[in-house]
């Protein structure tokens, strides 16, 4: 069927239909209407959910793992600073090996101040254990919602999972959506079944032990199994949803990839209007294309150097700081993934977009510009750069 | 299902359990923590009036009492702290170096 919903509305949407056992709720911007529609449909009886309102997020995520530990389908949704207060309970649920489901809604980190979008608050989440998967708009924030719960609770997986959207441009803008039928996401959805939990009286468990030196080591290794097995079980679940919804689905999106020689990678929103600028360049004969990273982790490592093997210059573009002084942190990864390859594309990172900084076609099309530069010239100039800031100087 | 008895520091990270999970109640039996004992107290029964003051002062309850009366130490909890010698009134119990129980 379809309706026009917010990116926020899609979600809670998505809560109603998949009835969690319990949600660990705490506001904030701009993740907070989740929580607040949510409310209503557990006020007008239209889930059985226990919702649990608590003082904080690093509560909220206590409240998830604990009902998740017990043998419960929990859920929660923060942003930013809440996120980060929830840093230690995140590393707590992947390596208690508890699929938790946390829709994220993408806003700055602190400081100054800021409540728009852009991705530090998960890419400083990126190395907690939890599966990421980012949406470009309501109807992929809505899809990988309904697909997370499949992946986490996968045996071979049991990992949390983390559904990412940008903030307020996802979150808030209302679109054109489909929605499945109530029956058919409880049905692809199916029952929470761990084959061990708290509540279960055959066998006490006991959850989170200390782990001594000789131990740690060996559960870690298990976890990073588990995250590699995850790829394959993402796809999987992808396959399973495009039945049900005619939606395809991969680890990332290739758009107009076959014979592109320059070539963007991000993440989000801006995938939208890269799309419209790659469309316009297209026009104008430049081979150009563009790579939306839809899984960050597991990172599609070699998938993405397979896709950009092809290519002559790539710019990657990073919706968030990481301040290594040597390119963000899909940066990092790309290039990373790429050092496999024999002939490699030339590759920049530019940082773009941050605490809500707006970007245009005319944006991408001069990244574009520099990119076909690149390639011409094999002259590849300054490799980390920013987009965006007002300058006294003259950059791309 | 994997028993806490039959995984040890050999056993490969293929045969642990996910988390570290536990299936069991009461594996703390299945843990010889007195091999972390680097002092060892001696009881000499003979000057022993069993007042009882070394048992609540214990901080691992490795002294077992029977019938009103204590008994030697149980060196599978025993980590040789001292405190029992330092509160016996009757020097009852010496501590010697070494991890190695009474013999």
């Amino acid at each position: 069927m379809s309706d026009r919903l917010s990116g926020n509305e899609a979600v809670a949407y998505a809560l109603k239909q998949i009835n969690p056992d319990v949600m660990g709720a705490f506001p904030i911007t701009p993740s907070t209407e989740i929580p607040e529609y949510f409310a209503q449909y557990v006020a007008d009886g239209e889930v059985n959910t226990e919702y649990v309102t608590v003082e904080s997020e690093h509560s909220s995520m206590s409240v998830c793992i604990a009902a998740q530990a017990a043998g419960a389908r929990a859920v929660c949704a923060t942003s930013s600073a809440g996120l980060a207060l929830m840093y230690e309970l995140l590393y707590i649920a992947a390596s208690c090996r508890l699929p938790v489901t946390l829709a994220c809604v993408n806003r700055a980190l602190s400081g100054p101040i800021n409540i728009n979008n852009d991705h530090s608050d998960s890419m400083g989440a990126r190395d907690t254990g939890w599966i990421q998967i980012y949406a470009e708009n309501n109807q992929e924030a809505y899809d990988n919602f309904l697909m997370a719960m499949p992946i986490g609770e996968t045996p071979s997986v049991r990992l949390p999972v983390m559904t990412c959207m940008d903030g307020f441009i996802t979150s808030h803008a209302v679109e054109n959506i489909e929605l499945l039928e109530t029956e058919v996401v409880r049905k692809f959805i199916g029952e929470y079944n761990p084959e061990n939990y708290l509540l279960k009286k055959e066998n006490p468990l006991a959850v989170g032990p200390y782990d001594v030196s000789p131990y740690y080591m060996e559960h870690k290794v298990l976890e990073a199994e588990a995250m590699k097995a995850a790829k394959a079980r993402i796809l999987e679940v992808a396959t399973e949803f495009e039945k049900i919804s005619g939606r395809r689905y991969g680890l990332f999106e290739e758009y107009r990839m076959e014979d592109a020689e320059l070539a963007l990678v991000l993440i989000g929103s801006t995938a939208g209007t890269a799309k419209a600028a790659v469309d316009k360049l297209r026009e104008d004969g430049v081979k150009a294309g563009l790579i939306k990273i839809r899984v960050f982790r597991p990172f599609p490592g070699e998938e993405l150097a397979r896709a950009l093997a092809n290519t002559k210059a790539v710019a990657v573009m990073d919706k968030s700081e990481g301040f290594s002084a040597n390119g963000g942190p899909l940066f990092a990864e790309t290039r990373s993934a790429l050092y496999d390859l024999k002939e490699r594309p030339y590759l920049i990172d530019i940082v773009y977009g941050l605490g809500g900084r707006d970007v245009k076609t005319e944006d991408i099309e001069k990244v574009f510009g520099r990119l076909a530069n690149i390639a011409a010239t094999g002259e590849i100039g300054p490799v980390y750069t920013h987009m965006g800031q007002r300058s006294k100087e003259e950059n791309a | 299902m994997i028993y806490a008895k039959d995984i040890n520091e050999r056993t490969p990270w293929q045969e642990l359990t996910p988390g570290g999970e536990i299936y069991e109640p009461g594996t703390a039996r299945l843990f010889n923590t007195g091999t972390w004992r680097t002092n060892t107290p001696v009881f000499h029964e003979a000057a022993c009036k069993h007042c009882m003051l070394c048992v609540p002062f214990c901080p691992d309850n490795a002294i077992p009492v029977q019938d009103g009366k204590r008994l030697d130490f149980d060196f599978m909890h025993c980590k040789g702290c001292g405190i029992c010698e330092n509160v016996c009134p009757f020097q009852a119990i010496t501590m010697v170096s070494g991890g190695a129980p009474n013999e």
